[in-house]
């Protein structure tokens, strides 16, 4: 008997002997309709013209990408390209930097994300981000999940603020492995574990869009399954633009792909014709690894 | 022109992989030119070199099989590197059926090297394989070169082929119908003639895939059928 992917999807598509009532025959029903033209999906945010600059030098070129809702976008490119860059426009994370200037427009579900009279604050909280390292708080488990939600004054009881620990913990497939530990330091979780816990705090804040910064660059290989499980479950209901260098990763998770060189885009599309047809020269040099 | 890995070794693997289909490619031309002049010839001894010449070709298929796993494994190709692993996968396990095919002629040889065959018969069977063996020369020049036009009339041309087996088909009936005794005989050619026009499959199915290991896409097309033995019968007072 062989044992089951982590990752579901990948085990229908190996296992032609379906049972209409088995688990993985309804992952794969789900998996055909989520998966069968993204072009029907609605696009979620919007980029026209992102230039961005950090003081002289400029960092970003003209970047127009559509990103699109319930979907996975992957940026990929070599280091230096821009794609950090551009995933931290979309919450506005360059403001923190002084030298940082950012021109063009990037609109959530139609709204300019750099109106002046926009709470960043806010903005924040319906754009969540899991960076390279996990960053637990040095506080405890439900804490961390629960910070962001008393900041925003997400809940009205402790009751409540329970519930949404617990839901979020579920949500990030950590919650059976913690739930006798509430109380325990975040980092005294293991390094998947800690990402997951960020992944929670993250989705706890009820966010739109999660952003993620080479989420796994710092895990094994079994904790990368399970975050990349995570994703794939994630995007049900949340739009995610992942920055990965893991070419495979990026052709696994997500159905979008944008190629960064240079501070450009030079080319965007679905993730499996940038991965088996890319119509751009320097994509298939990059993803091929032709590089230099 | 492409630029080259940064890891040498995995351009090296890839050059390699072309390198042996191309031998192997050259092997399967061979035997199918022998083969077929052992079965002009009679020529027993010069069938059964044929015969045992096949197993050097299973040899590369399993050998080429091993490196494209292999290197799925350790490189996971991508594009253009997925395609020509992907690609080459095909074209051996195509070229391993054409040598079946051609080793299948060779076989008949032993059977059917004392018979005297019919000149009109053999110059079309003659003319046949010459077309089946320099399509197939043009697929394996079209695969070393990337060379898409020439993959599609490559494409283009096995309806030829196609023409001659349905012509040869109905001949070697008729001679079938005029004297039994010929039955043995054109049975086996019949098979022969058959062999010659899946080798022009075959290699049909090679251009299609250089199409798709350089554009990355199918060749958009209806594939060309001209054989249609399957529906023909010929009436005794024809």
């Amino acid at each position: 008997m062989v044992a089951t992917h982590i990752v579901e999807s990948e085990a229908p598509m190996l296992d032609k002997k379906l049972d209409v009532n088995d688990q993985d025959a309804n992952n794969l029903a789900e998996a055909e309709t989520t998966n069968v033209d993204p072009a029907k999906k609605s696009t979620k945010i919007t980029s026209e013209d992102i230039d961005v600059y950090y003081g002289e030098k400029q960092a970003l070129f003209g970047i127009n990408l559509d990103i699109l809702e319930n979907s996975v976008t992957s940026l990929i490119g070599p280091s230096g390209c821009g794609k950090s860059t551009y995933l931290r426009c979309i919450n506005r994370m360059n403001d923190v930097i002084d030298i940082c200037r950012v021109s063009g427009t990037i609109k959530i579900d139609g709204n300019d994300i750099y109106d002046p009279a926009l709470d960043v604050v806010e903005l924040r909280a319906r754009i969540g981000m899991v960076f390279q390292k996990p960053n637990p708080f040095p506080k405890s488990i439900y804490d961390n999940i629960a910070y962001g939600p008393r900041i925003h004054g997400l809940t009205e009881s402790k009751d409540e603020l329970d519930e949404l620990v617990e839901s979020s913990l579920v949500k990030a497939g950590l919650w059976k492995e913690v739930k006798d530990r509430l109380a325990g330091p975040g980092t005294g979780l293991s390094g998947g574990q800690q990402q997951r816990l960020c992944i929670a705090r993250a989705i706890a804040t009820k966010p739109e869009v999660i952003l993620m910064d080479e989420p796994c660059s710092a895990l094994d290989p079994i904790a990368t399954a399970t975050i990349e499980e995570l994703i794939d479950e994630l995007r049900q209901n949340y739009t995610i633009v992942i920055v990965t260098h893991s070419m495979q990763q990026a052709a696994r998770v997500s159905q979008r792909t944008a190629f960064f060189h240079l501070g450009k885009v030079i080319e965007e599309g679905e993730t499996t014709q940038i991965f088996t047809n890319p119509q751009n020269e320097k994509t298939q040099d990059y993803i091929t690894g032709r590089f230099g | 022109m492409t630029t080259e890995h940064i890891v040498t070794s995995y351009e090296d693997e890839l050059a390699s992989l072309d390198s042996k289909i191309a031998q192997m490619g050259g092997l399967t031309e061979t035997l199918v030119a022998q083969a077929f002049d052992a079965l002009c010839k009679g020529d027993v001894a010069s069938a059964n070199n044929v015969i045992l010449d096949d197993a050097k070709i299973d040899e590369f298929e399993l050998e080429i099989e091993e490196q494209a796993v292999t290197m799925i494994a350790r490189r996971q190709p991508m594009a253009l590197d997925l395609r020509q692993i992907m690609v080459a996968i095909k074209i051996t396990s195509d070229l391993e059926r054409i040598g079946d095919l051609g080793k299948n002629i060779a076989k008949r040889v032993l059977s059917i090297h004392s018979e005297s065959q019919p000149i009109q018969l053999m110059h079309g069977m003659k003319s046949m394989q010459e077309l089946a063996l320099s399509q197939l020369k043009d697929v394996l020049d079209a695969y070393a070169e990337r060379n898409t036009e020439k993959a599609l009339a490559v494409w283009r041309g096995d309806e030829e082929i196609d023409a001659i087996y349905n012509s040869l088909f109905r001949e070697l009936l008729t001679y079938m119908m005029e004297d039994p005794r010929n039955i043995g005989l054109c049975t086996h050619l019949l098979f022969c003639a058959k062999n010659l026009e899946r080798i022009g499959d075959h290699t049909t199915n090679i251009a299609e895939n250089v199409h798709y290991l350089v554009l990355g896409t199918n060749i958009s097309e209806a594939r060309p059928k001209g054989d249609n033995t399957s529906r023909m019968l010929i009436n005794q007072d024809d």
